[in-house]
C-alpha cells in the first residue's frame, strides 16, 4: 500500500457513493432526512414537484445543522410537512429515523440530502431494515468533512479535514484512502508511515 | 465446541510441512516446478482472463478442483492464529448462512472425491459425517442445522480449507460481498468490504475500471451456471513468505518491506500468486469466490530459466501505477537489478509451464 492522495476534484472512483440531485416521486410517505446545506437540496426538490402538497402531507423531515455550523432549521420548518424534527447532531437524529422505518412499508421513498457523513449513516439504517437500495436517493450538499474508519483499530473520526491526519482512537497517522464503505459509511484510513515509522508528510486541507 | 487440530509431522509420509508463514518463516516449496508462475508471455497488463476451472495436468495445481498441498496444515494452523487475533476477518451477513451450507457441500464432495485418503464424506439424508484426517477432525452433523457443527457453516468449511474465500449474493443485477474469510490477502479488509457490491470493492485498483475490466467481468460472472466453474489469475509481491498481508496488520508487516538488501533479496522477496475460481452455489445461488494464495522465492523462481527472463521483463515493464498498487514500487528498482542477472536475453516460448 503506497500513498497516493487524489485530488478532491479527481474524477469519482467507484466505491463513492454516487449522489445525484433529489427528484420528487409519487408515494403514502416520504422520509426526508437531512443536514447542513442538505436542506437547501430538500427545498430545490420540492419546488420542481408537481404534487408538492400531496409530498409534504405525507413527509416527515428529520434535520441538523452541518459539521462547520450551517443551520436550515427555520426552511425546513416553514415548508409545512406533516412531521418536523430538529435534532442538534446526526447520533441525536439517528435513533427517530430508526423509530419511524419500524412503521414504513415498502413504497416509502427515502430522501437524503447534505453531508457524506448524515447520508452514509441514514443509508445505512435504512437498508437495514431491508428496503431496496433503489428507493433510496441522495444528494450531497455542503460540507465534504469526511468520517473515516481507521482499518487498524477500527474506531471512526468523525469530521476529517486534513490527509494525513490522526486516528482519534489509536493516534496512528492515518491517510485517508479512497474506498468507501456503506456498511461503516465511512472512508478507510490506513497508516501512512508503517513502512518508515515517524516518515509522515504535512498535512494537507482536502476537506472543507 | 471448537476445532482442535490434531497434527504430528511425521503423519502422512511426512508429506505436509511443519512450516510458519510468521517469525521464524520456514515456508519453503519442495518442488518450486508446482508453483503456478502466473505470465505467459514477457509483459503484463490486467485483463479479465477467464477460463474454464477444470481439471488439468497430474502433479500441477490445476489437477483437482482444490489444490490440497504440502502446505495444507501450515496453512490451517496459521489461519486459526490469525482468527483467534482477529475473529472480524470471517463474516457472514445473516441471509447467507443458506450459502455458507453451500460452499461447505462443495468442498466437503470435492475433496473426498479426490483426496479420499485424506478425507471422506459419508450421508445418510441429511445426517452427514465428515472426517478430515490430515487436522484429526471427525465430525458428525445434520446438514442445513447449525446447531450441529463447532462453528456457522461458513467459517467451520474455512478453517479447514486453503485460499481467502467470499460469498457473493446475486442480486439487483449485480453481485454483493456478503460474506468472507481473509487470513492470507493481499491487503484487502473483510470487514470493510463486506456488504459491498462488485463495483465498490474493485474501487481501489487502478487503471481497470478505465479499460472496462470490470464491467466486462461482472457481466461474465452473471452468467456463471451450477457446474461449471471459472479461474483466473491475479498476483502481487510480499516480502518473506507472509500469508497475513492484512491492511489491520500493515504496521506490523510494512517494515518488513523496508528490510530488502541486495544480499538477501532472492531469499525474502516472494512472488505472491492468487489462483482464484468462482463456484456458482446450487441452492443460494451466491458465487463462491476462492483466491488462493501461493508463494515462491526469487530464488526459488529462477530455478527455472524460462521463469527467470520472463520474471525479469514483466517487473521491469510494468506501469508503475500496478507497481504502486502491488506494493513494490519502492523495491522494485532492486529486484529488477537482481532479477536481471539471470535474464541473458534469449526468447521464451509461449504459456506459462517451464520449457522441460
Amino acid at each position: 500500500m503506497k500513498v497516493e492522495l487524489t485530488p478532491i476534484d479527481a474524477p469519482s472512483i467507484k466505491s463513492r457513493p454516487v449522489y445525484a440531485p433529489l427528484e420528487p416521486r409519487p408515494g403514502k410517505l416520504h422520509v426526508i432526512v437531512a443536514d447542513d446545506a442538505g436542506a437547501d437540496a430538500v427545498n430545490d426538490m420540492l419546488t420542481k414537484a408537481t404534487n408538492r402538497s400531496e409530498i409534504l402531507a405525507g413527509a416527515h423531515v428529520m434535520y441538523c445543522p452541518g459539521p462547520t455550523g450551517t443551520d436550515g432549521t427555520a426552511k425546513l420548518e416553514a415548508l409545512g410537512a406533516a412531521q418536523f424534527f430538529r435534532a442538534p447532531t446526526i447520533p441525536a437524529l439517528l435513533p427517530r429515523l430508526v423509530r419511524v422505518l419500524l412503521d414504513a412499508h415498502m413504497g416509502t421513498q427515502f430522501y437524503l440530502a447534505g453531508s457524506e457523513s448524515l447520508i452514509g449513516q441514514a443509508e445505512r439504517e435504512i437498508m437495514n431494515t431491508g428496503f431496496p437500495f433503489a428507493s433510496i436517493q441522495k444528494e450531497q450538499r455542503g460540507s465534504t468533512l469526511r468520517r473515516v474508519q481507521c482499518v487498524h483499530c477500527k474506531g471512526i473520526t468523525e469530521n476529517v479535514a486534513t490527509d494525513p491526519f490522526r486516528c482519534s482512537h489509536c493516534g496512528l497517522s492515518l491517510f485517508v484512502r479512497d474506498h468507501y464503505s456503506r456498511r461503516m459509511a465511512a472512508f478507510q484510513g490506513v497508516n501512512i508511515d508503517a513502512e518508515d515509522p515517524g516518515l509522515v508528510p504535512e498535512s494537507v486541507v482536502r476537506f472543507k | 465446541m471448537s476445532l482442535d487440530f490434531k497434527f504430528a509431522p511425521d503423519d502422512f509420509g511426512g508429506f505436509f510441512r511443519d512450516e510458519t508463514f510468521r517469525e521464524t518463516f520456514t515456508y519453503t516449496n519442495s518442488n518450486p516446478r508446482r508453483f503456478p508462475f502466473p505470465f505467459d508471455r514477457d509483459d503484463y497488463m490486467y485483463s479479465v482472463n477467464m477460463e474454464p476451472h477444470v481439471p488439468g495436468r497430474p502433479g500441477t495445481v490445476f489437477e483437482h478442483v482444490f489444490d490440497v498441498d504440502e502446505h495444507y496444515v501450515a496453512e490451517m494452523i496459521d489461519r486459526a492464529k490469525v482468527l483467534a487475533e482477529d475473529p472480524l476477518r470471517c463474516q457472514s451477513l445473516p441471509h447467507m448462512t443458506l450459502a455458507g451450507w453451500d460452499v461447505l457441500e462443495l468442498i466437503m464432495e470435492a475433496k473426498a472425491r479426490d483426496y479420499p485418503q485424506w478425507f471422506s464424506l459419508t450421508k445418510d439424508g441429511n445426517r452427514w459425517h465428515w472426517v478430515n484426517r490430515p487436522l484429526g477432525i471427525e465430525q458428525s452433523f445434520t446438514f442445513l442445522d447449525e446447531s450441529t457443527l463447532p462453528y456457522p457453516p461458513f467459517e467451520y468449511i474455512m478453517r479447514q480449507t486453503q485460499g481467502d474465500w467470499t460469498l457473493q449474493d446475486d442480486r439487483e443485477g449485480t453481485l454483493w460481498m456478503d460474506a468472507g474469510i481473509a487470513t492470507s490477502q493481499a491487503d484487502w479488509s473483510v470487514d470493510f468490504d463486506v456488504g459491498m457490491n462488485f463495483m465498490e470493492w474493485h474501487a481501489p485498483v487502478p487503471l481497470a475500471h478505465e479499460k472496462g475490466v470490470f464491467d466486462r467481468a461482472l457481466k461474465f460472472l452473471l452468467k456463471l451456471q451450477h457446474g461449471s466453474p471459472v479461474r483466473r489469475f491475479n498476483w502481487t509481491m510480499t516480502v518473506n513468505p507472509l500469508l497475513d498481508t492484512a491492511p489491520e496488520t500493515y504496521p506490523k508487516w510494512g517494515p518488513m518491506k523496508a528490510s530488502i538488501t541486495p544480499e538477501n533479496l532472492g531469499a525474502k522477496q516472494h512472488l505472491r500468486v492468487e489462483l482464484q475460481s468462482l463456484y456458482r452455489l446450487p441452492r443460494s445461488n451466491a458465487i463462491a469466490f476462492d483466491i488462493r494464495c501461493y508463494l515462491c522465492s526469487f530464488d526459488q523462481i529462477v530455478t527455472v530459466p524460462k521463469w527467470a527472463r520472463r520474471l525479469h521483463r514483466v517487473v521491469r515493464d510494468l506501469p508503475d501505477e500496478l507497481a504502486t498498487y502491488k506494493g513494490f514500487i519502492r523495491n522494485r528498482p532492486a529486484m529488477v537489478e537482481w532479477l536481471a542477472k539471470h535474464d541473458d536475453g534469449t526468447p521464451t516460448s509461449p504459456g506459462w509451464w517451464p520449457d522441460d
